[in-house]
């Protein structure tokens, strides 16, 4: 005796586990594509930007868009600049950010539910009406048309998320882990850098990804707040529209690939560190 | 290794009105193994954590070897601890985890390799020494926790729910092997459990807790045998204990359940005409299919084998009973059976009170 088998289960998986992959290319490609005509324009010389059909496969390459790019005045010391502020923003986020998101996690206070809110609000408000008053400020401390200045007002941005990003880590460190290497002997500050900052690491790796690429793409406070000592995207943005068409291309690449490489860098401390996730 | 006073211990958490420990005292012997025991809620595993210092007293004294350490951070009261969710360290290989507490303790490298080897190979981890946390069994999880405990030389060794996250085979092989080594390393150790026959088994003495005090201390055949009130009785044992109400006659010779009579114990003659409530274990009750004098007639509502015995739940005077038979005991529901009632092994309790009477 033999029974008919229904396949129909089994089948409407298969077709379900393509249409995901489908979607999955889809998205990607959505994402990727932009990123490589860019890339390939910022590749291309100067005249086979101008040929008519514009070829979509790399068949002329050439540096010659990117180093006039990077010749041009400013740029090169903007980049600099973008670099230094984006790091200084990152490690002052973190010694500031990071404290206060274990304090969040670990202790309870009054006012706490009150300080989550209202770190918000610095969010809340436009970037140009905090940066005028900012800018004033700036000028009388005798700080103004530094990176520092921009290393504070992007601190100042980043830390709403840093702060919260990292108490919602902290919170997933459990509790008796950090007890257990207070009793095996370690001292509170001990314990924290033993074990609960190790163990954290990931996720504040996720907060500083977060923190660095709003710092490099940041461009109206950045702008205000500088004359001499741009960021990239502040120079760029001041020299675009007079420049030419290849500028523009090599100044997007330039803009784009820091923060993909970035990205890539910290990619594998997002995930499966030590075999199991920790969020 | 030392002894541990507890004494006059007032714990309230911020915001709750109740208190976790109502004036607790509790004394330890040196190397005595103590297991804290009482439903979820009761102030065992707070009254511990006052212990180990991650909570803090409202007001008491503890003291550990006859130093006073009730407001010592942790890390100075020189214990060790297993974790009921095990809490090893999650980045770091086996054998950092078990050496960990020595390398705190600024012990030589070489001892500590030696301690780790040592208690590897007591708790069979030695091929499991290089692997993360993450790729251990909850079981191994569980063995590197113990093990990170007892390579410490500490003065207490303090326990919370340990067995708890096991599964019941497992557990049940544990729980011996985790007495022989607390046996072997004769630390005064602290033990919170939930469960009835893990504070039996494991105990030199039992601290029965609830609603934050201590009901009863004691060893734990006594605990078991002569329970301190209805609580107890009904908390200890599998199944457990079996109340019935019933009146101390006129001369104080016979206990009245409804319209039956039986030998009251010889502790109840200054009762005489009383109420009292009836306690008794299922093992001590014999059942039979025939009368023989001074039994009482009941009536079978379940019959569950259970392989060892059968168990029976019956009732008298309205009250069910849990009895025991042997297995080959035949019998089935709406049945008549006759329980027998041994006078030395039947306990007493004050109806109102339901704590235990004792002869005056």
């Amino acid at each position: 005796m033999s029974t008919k088998v229904d396949t129909t289960p089994i089948a409407r998986q298969k077709r379900n586990r393509f249409l995901l992959q489908a979607a999955c290319i889809a998205v990607s490609l959505f994402m990727l594509i932009p990123i490589y005509l860019i890339s390939l324009a910022a590749l291309s010389s100067r005249a086979s930007l101008n040929e008519f059909p514009l070829s979509l496969l790399p068949t002329n390459l050439s540096v010659e868009t990117l180093t006039g790019f990077l010749g041009a005045t400013g740029i090169f010391g903007a980049l600099g600049n973008s670099l230094i502020v984006g790091a200084g923003t990152l490690i002052l986020a973190a010694l500031i950010g990071v404290p206060a998101g274990y304090a969040l996690a670990r202790f309870s206070f009054r006012g706490k539910d009150p300080y989550q809110l209202f770190l918000l609000f610095t969010r809340a408000l436009p970037i140009v009406v905090l940066s005028v008053p900012l800018a004033r400020l700036f000028l009388t401390v005798d700080i103004y048309d530094t990176t520092y200045a921009v290393i504070l007002l992007h601190t100042a941005l980043a830390l709403p998320t840093t702060i919260l990003i990292s108490a919602s880590v902290f919170l997933s460190v459990p509790i008796d882990v950090e007890e257990a290497a207070r009793l095996f002997g370690c001292s509170p500050l001990g314990a924290f850098g033993r074990v609960v900052l190790p163990m954290a690491l990931p996720g504040l790796a996720a907060a500083s990804i977060f923190t660095f690429v709003m710092s490099w793409n940041e461009v109206l406070g950045a702008s205000i707040l500088t004359l001499d000592h741009r960021t990239l995207p502040a120079q760029v943005l001041s020299s675009l529209s007079d420049s030419p068409l290849a500028y523009r291309f090599a100044g997007g690449f330039a803009l784009v690939i820091p923060s993909i490489i970035f990205i890539a860098l910290m990619r594998r401390y997002l995930t499966n560190m030590w075999g199991s996730t920790i969020r | 290794m030392a002894d541990i006073q507890i004494s006059n211990l007032v714990k309230t958490y911020p915001g709750g009105s109740e208190r976790a420990t109502d004036d607790v005292s509790l004394s330890i012997r040196d190397g005595e193994f103590t297991v804290l025991l009482g439903p979820s809620g009761c102030g065992k595993t707070t009254l511990l954590r006052m212990i180990a210092g991650l909570e803090l007293p409202d007001s008491g004294s503890i003291s550990i070897g006859g130093r006073d350490v009730t407001y010592l951070p942790p890390n100075k009261r020189n214990l060790s601890m297993v974790f009921q969710s095990y809490a090893v360290f999650p980045h770091r290989k086996v054998r950092y985890n078990i050496g960990f507490g020595l390398r705190m303790a600024k012990v030589p490298a070489d001892e500590i390799e030696r301690k780790v080897q040592w208690a590897a190979d007591l708790l069979q981890l030695g091929p499991y020494l290089d692997r993360l946390p993450a790729n251990l069994s909850g079981g191994q999880r569980q063995r590197v926790a113990v093990a990170r405990a007892i390579v410490m030389d500490a003065d207490v060794l303090l326990m919370d729910e340990p067995l708890s996250n096991l599964d019941a085979l497992l557990r049940l092989t544990f729980r011996s092997e985790l007495k022989k080594i607390v046996q072997d390393l004769g630390t005064t150790t602290v033990y919170v459990t939930h469960d009835q026959s893990e504070a039996l088994s494991l105990g030199d003495q039992v601290a029965v807790m609830r609603k934050g005090r201590i009901v009863q201390l004691g060893d734990p055949l006594d605990v078991y045998d002569a329970p301190a009130d209805q609580f107890v009785g009904g908390f200890i044992g599998s199944p457990p204990m079996n109340f019935l109400d019933a009146a101390v006659s006129h001369d104080g010779g016979t206990l009245v359940l409804g319209e039956q009579q039986l030998m009251a114990p010889s502790i109840l003659r200054s009762f005489a005409g009383k109420d009292v409530l009836l306690g008794v274990r299922a093992e001590n009750v014999t059942v039979s299919n025939q009368r023989s004098s001074g039994d009482v007639a009941a009536t079978v509502l379940v019959v569950e084998p259970m392989g060892s015995t059968v168990l029976l739940t019956v009732e008298v005077d309205g009250h069910n009973l849990k009895v025991q038979a042997p297995p080959t005991f035949k019998t089935a529901p709406r049945h008549t059976v006759w329980l027998g009632f041994a006078p030395n092994t039947m306990r007493v309790y004050d109806r109102e009170t339901s704590m235990a009477l004792e002869a005056k």
